[in-house]
């Protein structure tokens, strides 16, 4: 039966090819530009770190003085240097890193290599465990080098390639600023999208950082550190005396493995607030909060403003799309009337009528659908041309595939069960004594 | 006019054709009228002046490497006296940042000391006598520096200056009266007055995004060149020269000294490339809004024609009985035209409603200014007109039906 309703459905949209263009033409539009939009926020809303990052928080602490307090506002961004010592020191998480970013002059020896700045990320051991960070060569540093300042470096395999060639680097040495630093480890690739640890840098979505040095060893080699640095009260943002200045310029991540653990931290961090209180560093009233991974994307509304807005534009787009098609097949369906009245009264259940005009409507679906598709194609192909530091991230998955087609046939489907519903209403005798 | 009572009834008769037609103009009113204000918004935004004469402007970002810290002041002056004597060159100037860079300073100003709020906010550029000259600033009250004013301080610990020029919109902010030249403000957290000795026209702020719209034009020049390694250098060329100088610039840096990191993608860049790459996400946008926009309207008169042409051919033998009962060609071209101006108007108030409740919606949601009524009104005539110009076509054909068509049975 399907059969011969596929064969009906293809010569009645034979019949009038104009209209099918147009039917076609409309869903493709909407699906294309929708495809497109969601992919995109798709890719920017995704995941970092799948699977890891629900184990994953960041603590957040208020040690600001008592000017602007305003009840229930937001704890700082980042944390200050005692604060972040303090936490990472306790040791109260399953794992837990401290870190900021910088930028680095890398000095190579090679001759024919011009010096070059680099941005770098200081942080302690815990990071690499923690994130899952994946190496081509050596290994990460320990804890014991935090401790001791150990002049040592890992980086990424693009610079592993325009330093060394690729090859094997560890044991190597890196002069950084004035500096000596032993390579100690390469990276593989690694591009968590967004760039979640640090959202104070302005590209969310960029690469990682190249140069990767303990937080101790940069503090003691004086090297530059940037990104927002927040301060209140007397403080100056000077590099020189960021340890004791009352400014938050850290970001502090924790792994947790269970609720109950996140529970207890959560207490923590109360605890921690109300004894930083009483010594008289902290003034305002426990201020804390504990988001994980994803809730800290939202919180920070890491996906641009820009990209939601054309999301509810192509959906919107693509309704009136909808509404559009919904119409015509309303038109073509009742034109029909008198062939659909013979089937009828040759014997065809309303039901049957039904079925033969959704196969219609689902035809259409696919081939706006298919078309659609390669509308999206060209959008995101679009999209990667574009200066954003997202453009590159801009490709369709297996997965978002599968979705335009669904999304094409069931929108379409949906919009054939009016028009199809409206003509199966017509009365038979009727529709043949007009004839 | 006066067939609105048939045409109501026959309309009864499609309610579900009727409604989808109201609603398709509806949803595109609204999605069109919203699309068109975000369109102006950011043209308006990329049109914004700087206060700069950008022309003959250009910009170089060099960082001195192996360098210790921060003593780059005598590297950054023999940089100037390297550029400013290039042929083509008529002035160069060694700033932190410049408008639509996209990076800078800012800090709060008061103009009472005790006061714990700030007055305003307002971005800082530190740079010698010479940058209202390299700029093209306009300089509306007061004087420029002289060059025996400048100081030289490291980025971690610049002094509170004790002379300052302003842009105007600062002076007026701290003094509304417009008594702001000779009177003193705070910067920062400081407590020592700094005397405000002149006034320019205009001059942005490094950032062009929404959140810094409400100090776009606050700006202040402190007489301080900064002895860091990072710099920018603002070149001006003499008129019709800045290709020559675009090359030449970078290589004199270069010879001067060896040890420096000139960025290759954006390390040289005239005034009118660093406007463009300011504004590309704004452009980008705008296009694709519009894009967007007209395909719609395609969208939408192609359904109105679509439906239309089906409702003539229904009705080929009313329309024929009308003919041979006395009805003129143009009779029946006024009754499709006017029943689908009665669908549009529909359309169109429910649109409207439609439009202003998705713009509030779009104010919570995103950074964005509320609807002006003149959009909704535009829009509002537009797709009445797109209505009409839709349904000419199939009301047309209809006109033309015959009269004999009444006597045939199919």
């Amino acid at each position: 039966m399907f059969g011969y309703y596929l064969d009906l459905a293809l010569r009645s949209l034979r019949r009038n090819k104009m209209l099918t263009a147009l039917m076609v033409l409309a869903i493709a539009l909407g699906i294309g530009a929708s495809m497109t939009t969601l992919t995109v926020l798709h890719v920017l809303s995704g995941d970092p770190l799948p699977g890891t990052s629900t184990t994953l928080f960041y603590p957040q602490v208020d040690p600001r003085d008592m000017d602007g307090y305003e009840e229930g506002k937001r704890p700082p961004e980042q944390v200050s240097w005692p604060d972040g010592q303090n936490l990472l020191q306790a040791k109260r998480a399953d794992r837990q890193a401290l870190m900021t970013g910088g930028s680095v002059a890398v000095q190579p020896a090679q001759a024919n290599i011009d010096p070059f700045f680099s941005d770098a990320r200081y942080t302690t051991s815990d990071f690499f465990p923690m994130f899952k960070v994946p190496f081509l060569y050596g290994r990460p540093w320990s804890a014991q080098e935090d401790e001791a300042k150990a002049r040592v470096v890992v980086i990424t395999r693009t610079l592993n390639e325009k330093l060394f060639a690729g090859k094997n680097s560890v044991g190597q040495t890196l002069r950084i600023k004035d500096a000596a630093l032993q390579v100690i480890g390469v990276l593989d690739d690694w591009r968590p999208t967004p760039r979640f640890y640090d959202l104070n840098t302005g590209s969310n979505y960029g690469t990682t950082e190249d140069v990767f040095v303990p937080l101790s060893t940069s503090r003691d080699a004086h090297f530059a550190h940037d990104g927002s640095t927040d301060c209140w009260g007397s403080g100056g943002g000077d590099d020189e005396h960021a340890e004791t200045a009352p400014c938050v310029w850290l970001q502090y991540w924790v792994q947790l493995d269970s609720p109950a653990k996140v529970a207890a931290y959560r207490e923590y961090l109360v605890h921690y607030s109300q004894e930083q209180k009483a010594l008289g560093r902290f003034q305002r009233p426990p201020n804390v909060d504990l988001p994980n991974l994803m809730e800290w994307m939202d919180i920070n509304k890491v996906v641009p403003g820009d990209v939601r807005l054309q999301t509810w534009l192509a959906l919107g787009f693509l309704l009136v799309c909808l509404v559009n098609t919904v119409g015509l097949m309303l038109a073509k369906f009742l034109r029909r009337a008198g062939e659909l009245g013979v089937r009828r009264a040759l014997g065809a259940s309303k039901r049957e009528v039904f079925m033969q005009l959704l196969v219609e409507s689902g035809v259409i679906g696919l081939a706006g659908g298919s078309f659609g598709l390669l509308l999206a194609f060209v959008g995101l192909w679009l999209v990667r041309k574009q200066p954003s530091s997202y453009a590159a991230l801009a490709h369709m998955s297996v997965g978002m595939l599968m979705f335009t087609f669904l999304l094409a046939v069931g929108t379409t489907l949906l919009a054939g069960l009016l028009p199809a519903w409206r003509a199966c209403q017509i009365t038979p005798a009727l529709q043949l004594k007009s004839q | 006019m006066m067939h609105i009572k048939p045409i109501l009834a026959a309309l009864k008769r499609h309610k579900a054709g009727t409604i989808l037609i109201a609603m398709q103009i509806a949803l595109t009113l609204a999605i069109v009228c919203n699309a068109v204000f975000i369109i102006h918004q950011r043209l308006e935004r990329v049109q914004r002046p700087t206060g700069m004469d950008e022309a003959d402007v250009m910009a170089i970002h060099s960082i001195f490497v192996g360098l210790a810290d921060n003593n780059a002041g005598p590297l950054i002056q023999a940089d100037l006296q390297a550029l400013r004597q290039l042929p083509g060159v008529q002035d160069a100037v060694s700033i932190n940042s410049y408008p639509l860079r996209g990076g800078g300073w800012s800090t709060g100003v008061r103009t009472d000391v005790d006061a714990k709020d700030s007055k305003a906010h307002t971005t800082q550029y530190f740079a010698d006598e010479r940058v209202l000259a390299t700029m093209g600033l306009k300089l509306v009250a007061g004087r420029n520096f002289r060059a025996d004013e400048i100081v030289q301080a490291d980025p971690q610990s610049v002094p509170d200056p004790s002379i300052v020029i302003v842009s105007k919109a600062l002076a007026d902010k701290m003094y509304p009266d417009g008594s702001g030249l000779g009177k003193p403000i705070y910067i920062g957290d400081t407590k020592k007055p700094t005397t405000i000795i002149g006034i320019v026209e205009r001059l942005g702020v490094p950032w062009n995004s929404v959140w810094s719209d409400d100090f776009y034009e606050n700006s202040l020049i402190q007489p301080v060149q900064l002895t860091g390694p990072f710099t920018n250098y603002l070149i001006r060329s003499k008129p019709g020269q800045l290709e020559s100088v675009m090359k030449a610039a970078p290589a004199a840096l270069v010879k001067a000294n060896r040890m420096r990191v000139i960025s290759k993608e954006r390390g040289v860049r005239s005034f009118a490339q660093i406007r463009d790459d300011a504004y590309k996400g704004d452009k980008g946008m705008a296009i694709l809004m519009s894009v967007v926009c007209l395909v719609l309207l395609g969208v939408t008169a192609a359904g109105i024609v679509g439906l239309t042409s089906f409702w003539v051919g229904q009705r080929r033998k009313q329309i024929g009985v009308r003919r041979a009962l006395g009805a003129t060609k143009r009779d029946i071209l006024s009754y499709f035209l006017t029943e689908n101006l009665l669908i549009g108007v529909v359309g169109v108030v429910i649109g409207a409603l439609l439009a202003i409740g998705m713009n509030l919606w779009l104010v919570t949601q995103f950074e964005m200014a509320r609807l002006s009524l003149v959009y909704v009104l535009i829009g509002v005539v537009a797709l009445l007109l797109l209505g009409q110009g839709a349904v000419l076509a199939p009301a047309l054909r209809a006109s033309r039906v015959s009269p004999v068509e009444a006597t045939r049975s199919v």
